[in-house]
């Protein structure tokens, strides 16, 4: 079942960025044909096959080199549809495991409806059932309203930045005109930097549907390139739910998940690869409440306040600080003007830290970190009260033992059905 | 604490002497370059007292190191590997032994002389800080076969 994979000529320019300035564009034009050659080349001596329950790809013109994916290892898989791809009918797939760096899975390009099967077939083998099973129907859970991504575009820190930027435009235009126009002149690549980040927040959180299916989560977004993300069950390694202080009046956040194993997408920036795919962009308190039950359905909320005395060591934070805990979940909120708070599973806590410095001795305060794969997030409870931190130390180490063992004896954890 | 009523480990004793030679030798560096570039632009009077103060510096320094070594600890318990560290800011690192990825034992050349050496536990979890220094070759031995055998016994998918 060796297959060649079908293949995208202009692979090189489709990748969707926009915002490399216009010598890039010249560079990129001139580049063609040589990037051509090395597409051809590089589809022309890929191969792979799925090999027990490991998937194999032989790939290298002249540094042969053969991967194997152990599929009960993957931790996502994604379907990735450039623009010029989906022109073509045409779909890349990509294997998140969980290594922190390592090779990735890729596969580009394959027929749309080849690339479905592909996905369908390999999480059945990440699941352990067999290859031929039907793909489980699935349910849309939600999706993101395209009038209210747009304004909470606008009102993130992007928006602040761009309006700041023009008022300081619009004055000195006014002041000194002359000054002006070189200046903004002048900075055309500024410009269209900002323009690329707006379009790529646009695009990746654009028409998001998040839908649950028997094997996992699936992701869909994008206006021009397109992306769609299988999170198999058991794999959101850490939740995060963002409530920026200029969305607070209109009662909206932001619900992120983190999954294990970090892969940079072509043309992202270190900030943004920093940034956590998010389940929903943008909605409302109801919306989070229900996704988060469905992501991690035994989800505490935080109310336990740290001790007023914290208030001097974490003056701007204080009054967010909070943490809650279940048998199988803990979490904490912190942050300035954002509240942050993050949900950990207990069955996928790395390691718990204890940190005391001295203006926490001092204030009989301690921080308790939980550490999780993935993006360097976890939740931390900050500035606790030491006989607390100590207790749930202790406590929480016992609880994620035993989660890690009902999860190892019992398998999955059972997503409840939507409500009707 | 968590483990108040489990044994505390610690670094081997020579681990104090390799940091304390390691301070003396970066102090005497000082002071005899800092003493003769003062000595030479300012007289003996001043280069000699650039080099009183560096070496003065360099035990007040010994004594901030020693105590850092003195507070390094580790402890086996039967489900995790606890490791305390730190003075100033003490931390207390909790490892359950089915989260290790795996465990390295680093010898530098210094270090070697002294017969120490590091191990290092990892886990997924990028921020997870478990390392141990100065254990005598043979304890690094045993303790990395002891992890990972640990490790492997009771490892725990992601």
């Amino acid at each position: 079942m060796l297959v060649p994979l079908l293949f995208v000529a202009f692979y090189a320019i489709s990748s969707g960025n926009l915002g490399r300035g216009v010598g890039g564009t010249i560079v990129r034009l001139v580049a063609l044909p040589i990037v051509l050659l090395f597409a051809v080349i590089s589809w022309w001596v890929t191969r792979w096959r799925i090999e027990g329950d490991a998937l194999r790809i032989e790939t290298g013109l002249i540094r042969r080199r053969s991967l194997r994916f152990p599929l009960t290892q993957i931790q996502a898989i994604d379907t990735v549809r450039p623009a010029l791809a989906r022109v073509l009918g045409l779909a890349e797939l990509r294997l998140r495991m969980g290594g922190a760096t390592g090779s990735q899975g890729r596969l580009a390009y394959l027929s749309l409806p080849h690339a479905d099967t592909l996905r369908g077939q390999l999480l059945a083998l990440a699941h352990g059932i067999p290859i031929d099973t039907a793909p489980p129907p699935e349910q849309v859970l939600l999706s993101v309203r395209t009038d209210r991504l747009l304004a909470s575009i606008a009102l993130s820190r992007l928006g602040v930045v761009t309006v700041v930027l023009l008022a300081g435009a619009v004055i000195s235009l006014v002041v000194a005109p002359r000054v002006a126009v070189g200046v903004i002149g002048g900075s055309g690549t500024a410009i269209l930097g900002l323009v690329t980040a707006f379009w790529r927040r646009l695009n990746s959180d654009y028409g998001l549907t998040v839908a649950e299916a028997g094997d996992g989560l699936r992701l869909r977004s994008g206006l021009i390139d397109t992306a769609a993300e299988t999170i198999p069950r058991g794999r959101v390694q850490a939740v995060r739910m963002i409530e920026p202080l200029l969305w607070r009046p209109f009662g909206w956040c932001r619900v992120e998940v983190d999954v294990a194993g970090r892969q940079k997408s072509r043309g992202e920036n270190r900030s943004e690869s920093r940034e956590l795919r998010a389940v929903l962009p943008v909605g409302s308190h109801a919306e989070a409440a229900w996704l988060l039950g469905r992501l991690l359905p035994d989800a505490p909320s935080a109310t336990t306040p740290a001790p007023p005395r914290a208030r001097y060591k974490a003056p701007l934070r204080y009054h967010f600080l909070a943490w809650g805990w279940t048998d199988t979940c803990a979490v904490a909120t912190s942050g300035r003007l954002a509240r942050v708070t993050s949900w950990v599973p207990l069955g996928k806590i790395q390691s718990l830290r204890r940190v005391q410095g001295p203006l926490q001795r001092r204030l009989r305060l301690a921080t308790i970190h939980l550490d999780t794969a993935g993006r360097r997030v976890g939740a931390s409870l900050l500035d606790r009260d030491v006989d607390e931190a100590d207790r749930a130390l202790g406590e929480l180490t016992e609880l994620s033992r035993a989660a890690r063992k009902t999860r190892q004896a019992g398998g999955t954890p059972v997503i409840p059905p939507a409500p009707a | 604490m968590v483990a108040s009523d489990t044994a505390w480990k610690h670094p081997s004793p020579r681990l104090r002497s390799l940091r304390r030679a390691q301070v003396a030798v970066l102090a005497l560096i000082v002071a005899a370059v800092g003493g003769l570039l003062a000595g030479f632009a300012f007289g003996p009077g001043p280069g000699a007292g650039v080099a009183v103060a560096a070496i003065l510096a360099g035990a007040l320094a010994d004594r901030f190191v020693q105590r850092r070594v003195r507070a390094w600890a580790y402890c086996e318990r039967a489900e995790d590997l606890l490791v305390r560290r730190g003075v100033l800011i003490t931390r207390l690192s909790v490892v359950p032994y089915g989260r290790m990825q795996f465990v390295d034992v680093v010898a530098g050349p210094i270090a070697r002389s002294f017969g120490l050496a590091t191990v290092r536990m990892h886990t997924a979890a990028a921020a997870s800080d478990a390392r141990i220094p100065g254990l005598e070759q043979a304890e690094a031995d045993r303790l990395r076969d002891q992890l990972s055998a640990l490790g492997e016994a009771k490892a725990a998918g992601l």
